[in-house]
């Protein structure tokens, strides 16, 4: 009778799962597919709480409470701009406390395992571990404790691979004979060691995917836990978010034009560094302007398509901008935003950003809507975009981007560039949409250049 | 060996509900739906939470509580941030939410 009152729970809670990530399909309806998901989660260790041999109650609830309380003043004090560094932390939480499990199991009933249990107990600790310091590695890249262009070295290919290959021959000893503790452990050693040298060489361009990546790694460490303990809550859980790990990185990929074998191995820093030496960085011709001549621009302008970048979000521009295109509206302007599906360093930054600055989300277009209204449209802004508006991509087979999808920003009848400087975005390449004659440049801080506009704006 | 089937069939069914329920997300919920699935595979709480389970303390138990205290901050920042995300979309003009 218990075991059917449990086994029932954990379908409820497995189905609630599904149900809360359907809802996430409208944005109307995400908040309560967010709750459903959360009171599965409940229901899921609510139930666990009651099996026979979950007894240690004080401690459980010790830990309970210190992870709780973690969770819940990261969750409410992260900034927005934050949001990509702190999902990858999460994610990698996950992996770790997956990799314990397996950990912990191996150790308590390892010798009396079977070859399949032992196998996927030997699977979960190496993704988890990876999960994990994957993760942690692209935090801090994410948070700039750590260097954020691409570490490349000698052999670097060749070295991961001994590694992996090394560590896939200490889990077939294990896994053979489980005593071998002490194979186990370099298993677990070598595989956090891989999991920071297969994010070592990934700039901070590429990082939306690595996110996604270990998103889907964390998921499926969760699932092959499930099939440790033959738990199948925690086997549909973790597959569900396994797929859309994966989906999501198929989706960035595509939006780079780029494998993901070419993300996580590729030479990208290596291009980029050969097309630097053939062609030059200078620009010529560049037209600088003030606030009040764009102020002007954006005045006689119909239609003017805000273009944002993640300079926009290191500046905390989105309030500015928002207010600028509320004034502009007001005075009988169309203004739309257009989002590049990398915009940002994980999928749908952007969104999230433009959101908490009120910018109604009916405003917001993907790339693939918005690009022929570019030709329509009087005034492109972009402000802190660089690589997603480069021409090169489309004109320029040499390119290292050439053939990422962009946002056709120089079919613009004018184009205004909010930018500190002329440096080179992530993929550390010149951009001509500088140099074209439509084109002028405002140089400052983002919000600080704003700001100047809408009150020259205002002022007209 | 029965139930390992049945969970394996079981595991390919989500393959398959994982991809036809995410495939349609808008772009414009991306990250929302990747914190929330993130807060998903919290689910491995359950795993933690069977090895901190008994009462006598080894290593196996304070591995499982280590576990529990990761696996709890993942479940609960991620549905936490997730909601504070999804309050921001739900906002209207001149409206305010906490």
């Amino acid at each position: 009778m218990k075991f059917f009152l449990i086994e029932s729970c954990y379908i409820i809670s497995a189905s609630l799962f599904i149900f809360g990530l359907k809802l996430m399909n409208r944005v109307k309806m995400a908040r309560l597919g967010d709750f459903l998901a959360a009171i599965g989660m409940l229901i899921a260790i609510v139930i666990t709480l009651i099996l026979p041999n979950v007894i240690n109650y004080k401690w459980i609830f010790i830990a309970v409470l210190i992870g709780s309380i973690i969770g819940i003043v990261w969750a409410r004090v992260v900034p927005m701009t934050a949001m990509p560094q702190m999902v990858g932390m999460f994610n990698g939480f996950g992996g770790l406390a997956s990799a314990l499990v397996s950990c912990s199991e191996y150790l308590r009933a390892g010798e009396s395992m079977t070859t399949f249990t032992l196998t996927i107990v030997m699977l979960g600790t190496f993704v988890g571990a990876v999960t994990f310091t994957g993760s942690t590695l692209a935090y801090g890249k994410l948070e700039g404790f750590v260097e954020q262009r691409p570490v490349v070295y000698p052999l670097q290919k060749t070295i991961n691979l001994l590694l992996s290959l090394a560590s896939l021959g200490c889990g077939v000893v294990v896994i053979l004979n489980p005593n071998e503790i002490i194979s186990y452990w370099v298993v677990m050693a070598l595989s956090s060691i891989l999991g920071v040298l297969l994010v070592l060489p990934i700039g901070g361009a590429d990082m939306p995917v690595v996110i996604s990546l270990l998103n889907s790694y964390s998921g499926i460490a969760g699932m092959l836990t499930g099939f440790v303990l033959m738990n199948d809550g925690l086997i549909v859980a973790g597959t569900l978010v396994g797929a859309s790990g994966i989906i999501l990185t198929k989706i960035m990929c595509k939006a780079m034009n780029r494998s993901l074998a070419n993300v996580m191995f590729g030479t990208f820093g290596k291009i980029d560094e050969a097309q630097a030496k053939g062609q030059s960085k200078e620009y010529v011709g560049v037209k600088s302007c003030t606030a009040e001549e764009v102020a002007i621009i954006l005045e006689n302008a119909t239609q003017v398509i805000i273009v944002p970048g993640y300079g926009l979000a290191a500046s905390h521009a989105q309030h500015a901008i928002g207010e600028l295109a509320k004034i502009l509206e007001d005075r009988g302007t169309k203004v739309k935003y257009a989002i590049h599906p990398v915009a940002g360093r994980m999928p749908g930054h952007m969104n999230i950003l433009l959101a908490e600055a009120s910018v109604p989300y009916d405003r917001l277009y993907e790339m693939d809507v918005i690009n022929p209204e570019f030709e329509q449209t009087d005034v492109a802004l972009v402000i802190g975009a660089n690589d997603v508006t480069n021409p090169s991509a489309r004109n320029q087979p040499g390119s290292p981007i050439y053939g990422m999808p962009i946002l056709n920003v120089d079919k613009a009848k004018s184009i205004v560039v909010i930018k500190r400087s002329l440096s080179p975005g992530f993929a550390g390449i010149k951009n001509p949409l500088f140099e074209n004659e439509k084109t002028v440049m405002f140089f400052d801080d983002g919000r600080a250049a704003v700001e100047q506009i809408t009150k020259e704006v205002k002022n007209l | 060996m029965e139930h390992i089937m049945a969970s394996f069939f079981i595991f390919i069914l989500a393959v398959f509900v994982g991809f036809e329920v995410i495939s349609k997300v808008p772009p414009i919920l991306h990250t929302p739906l990747m914190s929330g699935s993130n807060a998903i595979s919290g689910i491995t709480i359950i795993g933690a939470l069977i090895c901190a389970g008994p009462k006598n303390f080894e290593l196996t138990t304070a591995l499982g509580l280590v576990a529990v205290i990761f696996a709890m901050i993942n479940v609960v920042g991620g549905f936490a941030v997730t909601d504070r995300m999804l309050c921001m979309f739900k906002r209207k003009k001149g409206e305010k939410s906490s």
